[in-house]
């Protein structure tokens, strides 16, 4: 993923940051925006493309909690800008 | 066949590892440097029929990346070492996941266990993984365990002693990554081995393979062979054109592919993400508006309960050193001079004992947050803080490390390892000490009920630590925003579902704290100790100001005249030598005496119930024994009030007058009296300078350092904080309480801090820059109060 993805977002392809999804919904993991050791660590958390993730919990402007393969992770405000997510149908 | 096995265990955090461990090594473990931290390496050893079984208790991660600390560590341990069976613990419930390091072990191809822990949480969620079909699909043997009951952990145990035995029974199953990416490995494999052995690298080749296509640079640097890398690096160019990715990533995906495909055949269903029990708690707990309440409310009741059931045991703890000093002193004749008798009571045993006599608030404090790391608290802690926390720079994960801060600062600055190395970890480190430490808080627990009514003692405590939070936020920015500006790492941390803490977990925990603390006590603090015994002992004064004995005679002389004018009075000369007269002498003093404690331990404040209570048992002892023989007692009586108390009380004063004397000519009083001017505008004077020379050592050697000086080294607590609530305002006191909450933190932090900052210019900066800020604070807070105080 890279720059081009907000592009790709204003075509309204379903696709958003983490960011911006409501409290209670379920989407589609999709990756991050730059950051490879940053990547690797979601992916160790069982963050990987495809994967359904809801969001459980968010401190306004602050963090969030992800519900992701029956665990729950705590994600930092700095990380939902650049984490993509798709809607899940 | 072997008769010494070692085994490690590897896992995902949270997925029960340490409560195994515990189960499988009981008692017989040995903590590393510092425990709370897994980075350190944890041991134990049991036993199975004739064989010795090694256990080494790896740091919990996700993954063996090189990534971070944590798992570049676990990852040596388990390719490098001589290790012989990986126990793979896994979270039953959350197969999926933890199956991703598991991938990563097989990878590696170290003869390999499965624990599938915690089985019984996950029958209890309709989770329940077939482990026969398990074992097939990864060729290694799966044991169904339950940790906190120690279930399973025989057979756990005997698979890996047998697998040990054996090892090439082990057949793992090859993951398939995609075609092309198979073959560089084979490719690669093949030209590793072809190597020649002094060449190679202390690896398995097709792990080696592995890493050199994933740009492990670590794995990179360990192959001399310049060419290999270069034919690697070009394979990893040509699969990322190929595949339009990196070669990590591709990695992972044929791992969770491998996964899916495993979970398919050994699941009956895959978990949904529904709402548990812990999402039921978090909605409340991890709440927006709620959850800094909930946390500060938490932390509260740690220091409520530290404090109701410390105080108790320490009184207990108080009167058998004592007791220790009373019979270790009884081996010399009264008023003797021997140095050696003062080495042991006042250095040794007034030293120590005055350290060892904090234990149980550090334990109950220890306790506390066992308690709350174990029920899963902690992690919310992180997510709660973490938004806070950026806005001074640092993050919540700083926060757990801050966290055993207020027990040692030591194990807390080892502890910032789980932070990616970088400006955050140092800024974390360095406001680390303004965690108040549980040595800290011996000097608190003098000072605070010595100079504030009782009903304030929590009031004030909760102050001086949040003091001490207010100033690491202060410095934090100030760092983050000039010498150590820089972008701040994001939150990922789990939240493990909440769960009962078990007493065993915490007990061990709680004992290991414990255990580096009297360790700590009783080697550095001995030393310590005794060279501060030496230094307010030598040189001996050879000549007094005074003439003691003189004065002594004298005083015996009056002594002398006052009792027989008090027997005269009485035409009873010969009363004073009965025995039945002695022994009512004797008793009254008693009854006085418990009165006089009573009320040193009793509030300040003058018409407290206490005092009240104090002064009527008093009165009544002393009429029922006055009902025995009246004319007696008031004899008795009026030989106390005129002859042996104002004798026994003015002996005393020359004896301390003599100490003193002795105390301001020996080295520490000449080192304090040196630092005074500079002391005396923060309200202190020359002794509270040379205590505070102890409190660089290490900060609990304060107590005991000031009643040396105070000459009260054998005696209790509450005679030191009578002694200074006569001395000293309480002006003095708050300015004193914030010099040693700020001030530069103990010689082993500064240790700590230059072997995990890197380099003496940070531990100096944070030794001087500390100092300076506590200067200032107590000068500010001194003069400004003085203002109005008075």
């Amino acid at each position: 993923m890279n720059g081009a993805s907000s592009n790709r977002m204003e075509e309204g392809r379903r696709l958003r940051h983490l960011s911006d999804v409501r409290v209670g919904e379920i989407v589609r993991f999709m990756g991050v925006e730059h950051g490879c050791a940053l990547r690797m660590r979601l992916v160790a958390m069982g963050l990987t493309p495809g994967v359904p993730v809801r969001v459980m919990q968010r401190v306004p402007g602050g963090p969030c909690i992800v519900a992701v393969r029956g665990t729950r992770v705590a994600l930092g405000r700095g990380m939902l800008d650049r984490i993509i997510v798709e809607n899940a149908e | 066949m072997k008769l010494r096995v070692r085994i490690a265990l590897a896992g995902n955090p949270n997925s029960g590892k340490t409560t195994l461990f515990n189960a499988m090594t009981g008692a017989r473990q040995r903590v590393g440097n510092y425990p709370g931290v897994t980075v350190e390496r944890r041991e134990g050893l049991c036993r199975l029929d004739d064989v010795e079984i090694e256990v080494v208790d790896l740091p919990g991660t996700y993954s063996l990346t090189a990534y971070s600390l944590e798992e570049r560590i676990a990852r040596d341990a388990i390719v490098g070492g001589d290790i012989d069976v990986v126990v793979d613990v896994v979270d039953a419930s959350n197969l999926d996941r933890n199956l991703y390091l598991t991938t990563q072990l097989l990878e590696i191809g170290k003869p390999m266990v499965l624990a599938l822990n915690m089985s019984d949480m996950a029958r209890a969620q309709g989770i329940e993984p077939d482990a026969a079909r398990l074992s097939e699909l990864l060729g290694a043997p799966v044991v169904e365990t339950v940790g906190h009951r120690g279930e399973g952990v025989q057979k756990l145990l005997c698979e890996a002693v047998r697998l040990a035995q054996s090892p090439e029974a082990f057949r793992p199953p090859r993951i398939h990554y995609g075609q092309e990416f198979d073959a560089a490995l084979e490719t690669l494999s093949a030209r590793l081995e072809a190597l020649p052995s002094e060449a190679r690298p202390p690896y398995p080749a097709r792990w080696t393979a592995l890493k050199l296509l994933e740009e492990d640079e670590l794995v990179a640097g360990r192959v001399a062979d310049r060419g290999l890398r270069e034919d690697a690096r070009r394979l990893a160019e040509r699969l990322i054109a190929h595949a339009g990715d990196r070669v990590e990533a591709l990695a992972a995906d044929a791992r969770y592919g491998f996964i899916s495909g495993v979970c398919q055949k050994t699941l009956r269903q895959t978990p949904q993400l529904r709402h548990t029990v812990s999402d039921r708690i978090d909605a409340v707990v991890t709440h927006g508006l709620l959850g800094i309440p909930i946390f500060l409310l938490m932390m509260w009741m740690v220091f409520r309960f530290t404090f109701a059931l410390g105080e108790p045991l320490m009184g207990g703890l108080e009167w058998l050193f004592e007791r220790l000093g009373e019979t270790v002193s009884g081996w010399w004749p009264e008023g003797s001079d021997s140095l050696l008798r003062s080495l042991l009571v006042d250095g040794v045993i007034g030293g120590v004992g005055g350290v060892i006599t904090f234990v149980p608030n550090i334990l109950l404090l220890f306790f506390a947050i066992s308690l709350l790391e174990d029920s899963g608290y902690m992690a919310r802690a992180a997510f709660v803080t973490d938004h806070l926390m950026r806005r001074i720079g640092l993050q919540g994960r700083s926060f757990i490390p801050m966290l055993l801060g207020f027990g040692c600062t030591v194990p807390g600055i080892l502890a910032t390892r789980t932070l990616e190395q970088g400006k955050t970890r140092l800024a974390t480190i360095l406001v680390l000490p303004l965690m108040s430490c549980g040595a800290r808080l011996t000097i608190y627990m003098l000072l605070i009920p010595a100079f504030f009514p009782k009903h304030l003692y929590t009031r004030v405590l909760w102050l001086v630590y949040v003091a001490g939070i207010v100033a690491a936020i202060a410095l934090a920015r100030l760092l983050r925003s000039t010498l150590l500006r820089g972008e701040n790492e994001p939150l990922v941390i789990e939240l493990p579902p909440y769960r009962w803490p078990t007493l065993r977990g915490a007990l061990v925990r709680m004992w290991n704290q414990a255990w580096l603390y009297l360790r700590k006590a009783g080697t550095i603090i001995l030393g310590i100790s005794i060279v501060l015994w030496a230094l307010t002992t030598f040189p001996r004064k050879a000549s007094f100001d005074r003439d003691y004995a003189a004065e002594a005679e004298a005083v015996r002389a009056r002594y002398e005249a006052a009792a027989s004018a008090v027997f005269a009075d009485a035409r009873s000369e010969d009363v004073r030598s009965d025995e039945n007269f002695q022994e009512r002498v004797h008793r009254i003093q008693k009854i006085r005496a418990q009165y006089d404690e009573d009320v040193i331990a009793a509030p300040l404040d003058e018409g407290h119930g206490d005092r009240v209570s104090a002064r009527l048992a008093r009165d009544a002892r002393l009429a029922a024994l006055r009902k025995g023989d009246p004319e007696q007692f008031d004899l008795a009586a009026r030989y106390l009030d005129e002859a042996r108390e104002p004798f026994e009380e003015t002996m005393a004063a020359l004896a301390l007058a003599r100490r003193t004397e002795q105390i301001t000519h020996s080295w520490a009083g000449r080192i304090g009296r040196v630092l005074e001017p500079a002391l005396r505008p923060l309200g202190f004077d020359w002794r509270i300078g040379t205590a505070l020379i102890g409190a660089f050592a290490a900060k609990e050697v304060f107590v005991a350092q000031l009643g040396i000086v105070f000459s009260i080294g054998e005696e209790s607590v509450a005679t030191l904080r009578e002694r200074l609530r006569t001395e000293y305002s309480v002006l003095t006191a708050i300015s004193l309480l914030l010099f040693c909450l700020l001030s530069a933190p103990c010689m082993a932090t500064i240790a700590a801090t230059r072997q995990e900052a890197g380099g003496w210019r940070w531990a100096a900066l944070q030794f001087f820059g500390l100092t300076a800020v506590a200067y200032l604070v107590s000068l500010g807070v001194y003069q400004i109060g003085g203002m109005w105080w008075r």
